[in-house]
């Protein structure tokens, strides 16, 4: 119990350190709540519209927990891939690099036109953001394995797969793992992405599109209501999946218990 | 045992001399360095280890031991010579216990390669590490037992491999010398109880001494023979199965024969 106030004291402090600084600024400069509202404001309108919000936010969060899933399973896939075979490696790799460069508003209209309104574009939007990250640590994951431990492996008479089962894919976790999180903190803005490139049908759209109707609608306090939605949002699926790692490769969590 | 073994590209096969486990006949061995240099690493080297027997390898770093190990298991082709083994499975220097696996299911590392199920591989594992010292320590990850301990892992690993020759990689280099003392005794006993032919490389020359039945010495970089001594002590029974005493006179006069060599193959 204490151990939890100790990790949750200092961030909320750190926070409310910031939000009083900014509620100064704007009470001092007078800044127009168009271009900047105060954070009681903003507050304000979490509480008036928190059905509102929390209809699009388990939009947004069903969509970020699906296309990162996505993301994850096709990244590693892929990654896999790319470490067992060097043909792929070679074809594969510099375009995986190049595909994030493609802006999504190139790409949505095909998107939408194969695969309609749905949440299933969006998906896939999220996933094409979020995977590159898993790729890259689990491709070198892969390849940073001890040799003499393939060395070993081989000496035990491994075969290929054996080799990757008992060898490479255990030490690569930790790296895919930390991938994961790296393609969670964009997953949350490849939301955002996501829902104002493709259009959408039903009364909910997510927080994205919530966001950019306030700010066009000039209801600048409530798209910084919805933004704070996605801020806190983003912090507890980060931490969920450093537990779920810790679950996953107790033993990368264990050694850097002992080097703390 | 040795029928469920799958051939390797190595060039191991039944030695020739039907008493011998392994034989090396002239065998040499050259590193390609950076600059596309050859640099030989082992030169003219033969070598036999009779079956059930230990053979120490004994030389300054980076005399080429072990090549000559790898050699010996498979992991690499010699240049020139013959090489005529039976099965051979290397313990590296390291102990390499794979930190996601506990303590058992390192040592059956090997069954579990070989296809065996999980529960039976797990059996075979318990009993060798009741009957070697090991127990209580089964669920243990490796990042918790002490350096003497993972040696041990790491040999009951090796010894479940189910090979007929052990190849041993200075498995004690990295212990304190009380840890070493107590090691030594440890493996002498295991090898009682679970008889193979052993390849011990070791840069200790007492250690050599006390455990082997014959020591060669090999000679700085590139490594040749420079002497093989017999350790003709006779071999105690399993029960009171124990390294040599280092005080012993025999013990004492080819240590300072192997010494001798070393120096003398330095100058040289």
């Amino acid at each position: 119990m204490r151990r939890g106030m100790a990790n949750v004291a200092p961030p909320l402090l750190l926070a409310l350190v910031f939000l009083g600084v900014w509620e100064i600024y704007v009470d001092i400069k007078g800044v127009d709540p168009l271009l900047l509202p105060a954070p009681h404001a903003m507050f304000a309108e979490i509480w008036d519209n928190a059905g509102l919000l929390w209809s699009n936010f388990a939009i947004t969060a069903k969509e970020v927990v699906f296309g990162l899933s996505l993301a994850l399973v096709g990244g590693f896939a892929m990654a896999v891939a790319i470490h067992l075979w060097t043909p792929m490696r070679r074809a594969v790799y510099p375009h995986t690099v190049g595909s994030q460069a493609i802006p999504i508003a190139v790409i949505a209209a095909p998107l939408c036109f194969w695969w309609g309104f749905g949440i299933f574009p969006k998906l896939v939007v999220i996933a094409l953001i979020c995977f590159f990250p898993v790729v890259v640590t689990t491709v070198d994951g892969l390849a940073a394995v001890d040799p003499d431990q393939r060395k070993l492996l081989r000496t035990l008479d491994a075969s290929r797969w054996q080799a990757f089962r008992f060898g490479e894919l255990p030490a690569a976790l930790p790296a895919a793992l930390s991938g994961a999180r790296i393609a969670l903190a964009v997953g949350v803005i490849g939301a955002f992405i996501a829902e104002t490139s493709t259009p959408s049908t039903g009364p909910y759209a997510g927080l994205g599109r919530e966001i950019t109707s306030d700010l066009t609608a000039l209801q600048t306090p409530r798209a910084y209501a919805a933004t704070a939605v996605l801020f806190v949002f983003a912090i507890v699926c980060f931490y969920a999946l450093t537990i779920a790692e810790r679950k996953l490769s107790p033993w990368s969590s264990q050694r850097r218990g002992e080097i703390h | 045992m040795q029928t469920q073994l799958k051939p390797r590209e190595s060039p191991t096969h039944e030695p020739r001399d039907p008493h011998a486990s392994v034989c090396l006949d002239s065998v040499s061995r050259a590193y390609v360095d950076r600059r596309g240099r050859a640099v030989p690493a082992l030169a003219d080297v033969s070598l036999r280890a009779a079956r059930g027997s230990v053979l120490a390898v004994v030389g300054p770093s980076g005399c080429g031991k072990t090549t000559l190990l790898e050699l010996i298991c498979g992991l690499q082709r010699p240049d020139g010579g013959t090489i005529a083994c039976e099965p051979a499975v290397l313990m590296p220097q390291r102990d390499l216990l794979l930190p996601w696996l506990n303590a058992l299911e390192n040592a059956v590392l090997a069954l579990r390669i070989a296809g065996a199920p999980r529960a039976q591989a797990r059996a075979r594992g318990a009993a060798l590490f009741a009957e070697l010292g090991l127990g209580g320590f089964e669920q243990a990850r490796p990042h918790e037992l002490s350096g003497g301990m993972r040696q041990r892992v790491a040999f009951v690993r090796t010894l479940l491999s189910g090979k007929p020759v052990l190849c041993l990689d200075e498995p004690f280099g990295a212990l304190d010398a009380i840890t070493r003392l107590e090691m030594q005794g440890w493996l002498t006993n295991a090898l009682a109880r679970e008889p193979r032919t052993v390849v011990l490389v070791t840069h200790d020359v007492e250690e050599a001494i006390v455990l082997a039945d014959r020591v060669a010495v090999l000679s700085p970089r590139p490594g040749r023979v420079a002497a093989e001594l017999t350790v003709d002590l006779p071999r105690l029974p399993p029960s009171m199965a124990g390294p040599r005493s280092p005080t012993d006179p025999t013990v004492v006069a080819l240590r300072e024969q192997a010494m001798r060599t070393l120096a003398e193959s330095r100058v040289a």
